[in-house]
């Protein structure tokens, strides 16, 4: 439960200079068990400022949703063990205590989850949950506050007849309309920070675009800073500013969508690209999964925790991939990319060898040797608009 | 719902009925005479062929089997004068289930006598199950892995591995016999003195409860485990609620579907008879009178105790099925 930052934990400390809304620092979070220590986070930062929106990318396993969830502090203090720093707002929230956290929990930092129907509990009804969420930071509210205010959201996240529904279980709700009560409930408050762990998956594509609309018209409105964790790359081009690839607890790149999507660094995130079906081409043309499966947290990897999977190991002097792990550098794309990988020209393997695979129609034209300046205006290789 | 609980009603009444019918029917061809027990209690175990064979006209073994059991049948809902010497009447009054062969008192009329002890007993003791057992199984769920939650369920363990007649024999000799911890157990009624019916009640539904919450505690843990890994508990605790909350109000309220659908089959055992305790601790409850019928072959009161036992169960099924929609909207039905 160490702060290796100095940074004060009171809240007068808010937005000092270019500080963001949400500062993560060093990140780092393991889970003791009987078979080991699973390393589920390791020396993870970034940071989000208001009105903006953070991508996190990565398999299953990869860290996403347990960070996020040590930014609430929801994590077992008896089971994990968290160090680093997390500021929101100013606020260490690492080594908080519980009735501390709480205030912050859906108050001033809300997240929503994946699957709305068994994150809503089937024993109440839909109205009774989000006056709940309301009444626990609104004490001296009253049972008709709360109702009132749980139709208001209701009504703002776009369930027709919102007297009406207001009084219905969760599983009278369609799928659409239980992750937009869900939405609601994060939203009861006005936090400041939300986090989105896969908001949409399980939804259908129509549904899917209507909720993240309606994100970003909240966002719009409240100005809060977002946080979407997905693996669907079609979300993270459509939502993000600024894009996390996590691989095995790490951050393995880092920086802005447009920059990101069109010329990534780091073989795992050329994998993830590859692995987007391209509606424009051949349907007939396989996809390029990444070969293997995710590493075991228990024991992972020697040097990068992607080089067994990585088929650009050969490129690399030595065993350097296996020996080395790689530290987070600045890439070649202005201030604030950051790619961990030895690769020593990306570019050029992205550009000869990777994109003829996923879009041949990009590689031909603009995209011949691209050196590290900027080369501007290359629409993202797949699923710019999701 | 009134559909439902009709329907479930008939079909107890279906069981009732085969019941009814194949109790007395066993009986009737059973390998020995219906009333040689009470022959031999009549004669001191002198019992001869002449002497049973005189019973046996006067309870009506002589007549066709199926005009007996419609006599039998009919005085469940008539009632009937039961003929016991030549001239010798006893009126059973509806609904009638027989005379007890050694008291030669209505076996309802009993039944109901001894029914007050029964349910103090069970309800109390069940009183105790749930508050021991599922306080202490959550408790156990909070802090689940710890040295505390181990040791406690190695204890309930530990109890559960003794016999329930030693438990009470021995609970019963300690605090009551050997050192008058307690005061001395039995059954007063209520409406007589409230006073002695608890104090007699204390140490058996202490005994009874304590011994049967510990499978509560095991029971109640996982329950509470699983409920408090569901996804609907970290959005709860996302939202900003007490542990507290989050514990009873979300927790506690998903895994009491589970508790509540064992404990009504449970405390309808309970009810149908307990009847170590009702012996050990000298209780004239419905568990010993059935005993004592099944020892001296007391056919009626036999038939009346399972069909009382029958009922118990049948109607607690229903209750459980009845609150199952209270405390899960998605099963109400509309």
């Amino acid at each position: 439960m160490s702060t290796d930052t100095g940074v004060t934990t009171s809240k007068s400390a808010s937005s000092a200079a270019g500080e963001r809304l949400l500062e993560v620092e060093h990140l780092t979070v393991k889970f003791p068990t009987a078979d080991g220590l699973v390393n589920a986070v390791t020396d993870l930062s970034y940071g989000v400022a208001r009105g903006q929106t953070l991508g996190i990318v990565g398999e299953s396993g990869s860290g996403k949703s347990v960070s996020s969830m040590a930014v609430l502090g929801l994590h077992d203090p008896r089971r994990t063990r968290i160090e680093g720093s997390i500021r929101i707002d100013g606020q260490e929230v690492i080594g908080l205590s519980e009735s501390r956290l709480r205030k912050i929990r859906g108050n001033s930092a809300a997240m929503i989850f994946q699957d709305a129907l068994a994150s809503l509990h089937p024993f109440y009804r839909v109205g009774k949950q989000l006056s709940e969420a309301y009444g626990a930071h609104h004490p001296k509210a009253s049972a008709r506050d709360g109702r009132r205010k749980a139709i208001e959201m209701l009504d703002l996240v776009g369930i027709p007849q919102p007297d009406r529904r207001v009084d219905d279980f969760p599983h009278q709700f369609s799928g659409g309309m239980r992750q937009r009560a869900m939405i609601a409930m994060g939203l009861i408050n006005d936090p400041s920070l939300l986090i989105a762990d896969e908001p949409t998956t399980a939804l259908d594509v129509t549904v899917q675009a209507q909720i993240l609309d309606l994100l970003g018209d909240l966002q719009r409105e409240f100005d809060s800073a977002i946080i979407i964790i997905t693996h669907d790359l079609g979300v993270i081009a459509e939502m993000a500013d600024e894009v996390l690839v996590m691989y095995a607890g790490r951050a393995v790149e880092y920086g802005a969508t447009r920059e990101l999507l069109t010329h990534p660094e780091m073989p795992y995130t050329w994998g993830l690209l590859s692995s987007v079906p391209d509606v424009s081409a051949d349907p007939d043309a396989r996809l390029l999964p990444i070969p293997g499966n995710p590493p075991s947290l228990l024991d992972p990897p020697t040097g990068c925790s992607f080089h067994p999977r990585c088929v650009h190991v050969d490129k690399v002097p030595g065993d350097l991939c296996s020996t080395s792990t790689p530290e987070l550098t600045p890439g070649g794309r202005g201030p604030g990319h950051l790619k961990r990988c030895h690769l020593a020209d990306p570019d050029r393997i992205y550009a000869t060898e990777v994109l003829p695979e996923i879009a041949p129609d990009l590689a031909d034209g603009s995209a011949t040797p691209a050196p590290s300046t900027a080369t501007p205006s290359t629409t993202p290789p797949t699923t710019k608009e999701a | 719902m009134f559909a439902f609980i009709v329907k479930r009603l008939l079909a107890g009444l279906l069981v009732l009925g085969t019941l009814v019918v194949s109790i007395f029917v066993l009986f009737w061809y059973g390998p020995r005479s219906p009333v040689q027990g009470l022959c031999e209690q009549r004669t001191n175990n002198r019992c001869t062929s002449e002497f049973r064979a005189q019973l046996e006209e006067n309870f009506g073994y002589n007549n066709p089997m199926l005009s007996e059991l419609g006599k039998y049948v009919g005085g469940i809902f008539t009632g009937r004068d039961i003929q016991l010497g030549a001239s010798t009447f006893v009126e059973c009054s509806a609904p009638c289930l027989g005379l007890s062969y050694r008291t030669f008192v209505p076996a309802f009329d009993e039944l109901i006598r001894r029914l007050p002890a029964t349910i103090s007993l069970a309800v109390g003791a069940a009183v105790i199950i749930l508050l021991v057992g599922v306080t202490s199984g959550v408790l156990a769920a909070r802090r689940r892995g710890t040295v505390a939650d181990k040791a406690l369920v190695s204890a309930t363990l530990l109890m559960s591995s003794i016999p329930y007649v030693l438990f009470a024999l021995l609970i019963y000799l300690y605090l009551n016999v050997i050192n008058e911890v307690f005061p001395e157990a039995g059954y007063t009624p209520l409406t007589e003195n409230p006073v002695a019916w608890l104090s007699g009640l204390l140490l058996p539904w202490l005994a009874l409860g304590l011994y049967n919450s510990t499978q509560y505690t095991r029971f109640s843990r996982g329950a509470m485990i699983d409920a408090l890994s569901e996804d609907y508990i970290r959005t709860a605790r996302a939202k900003g609620l007490s542990s507290r909350t989050v514990t009873f109000k979300h927790g506690l309220r998903s895994a009491l579907v589970p508790i509540v659908t064992i404990f009504g089959i449970d405390f309808a055992f309970l009810l149908a008879g307990t009847i170590f305790t009702e012996i050990i601790f000298g209780i004239n409850g419905i568990g010993r009178w059935g005993l004592e019928a099944i020892q001296i072959e007391d056919f009626p009161v036999v038939q009346t105790t399972v069909l009382f036992g029958a009922i118990v169960v049948i109607v607690a099924n229903i209750v459980v099925d009845i609150l199952y929609g209270v405390l899960d909207p998605r099963v109400r039905i509309s």
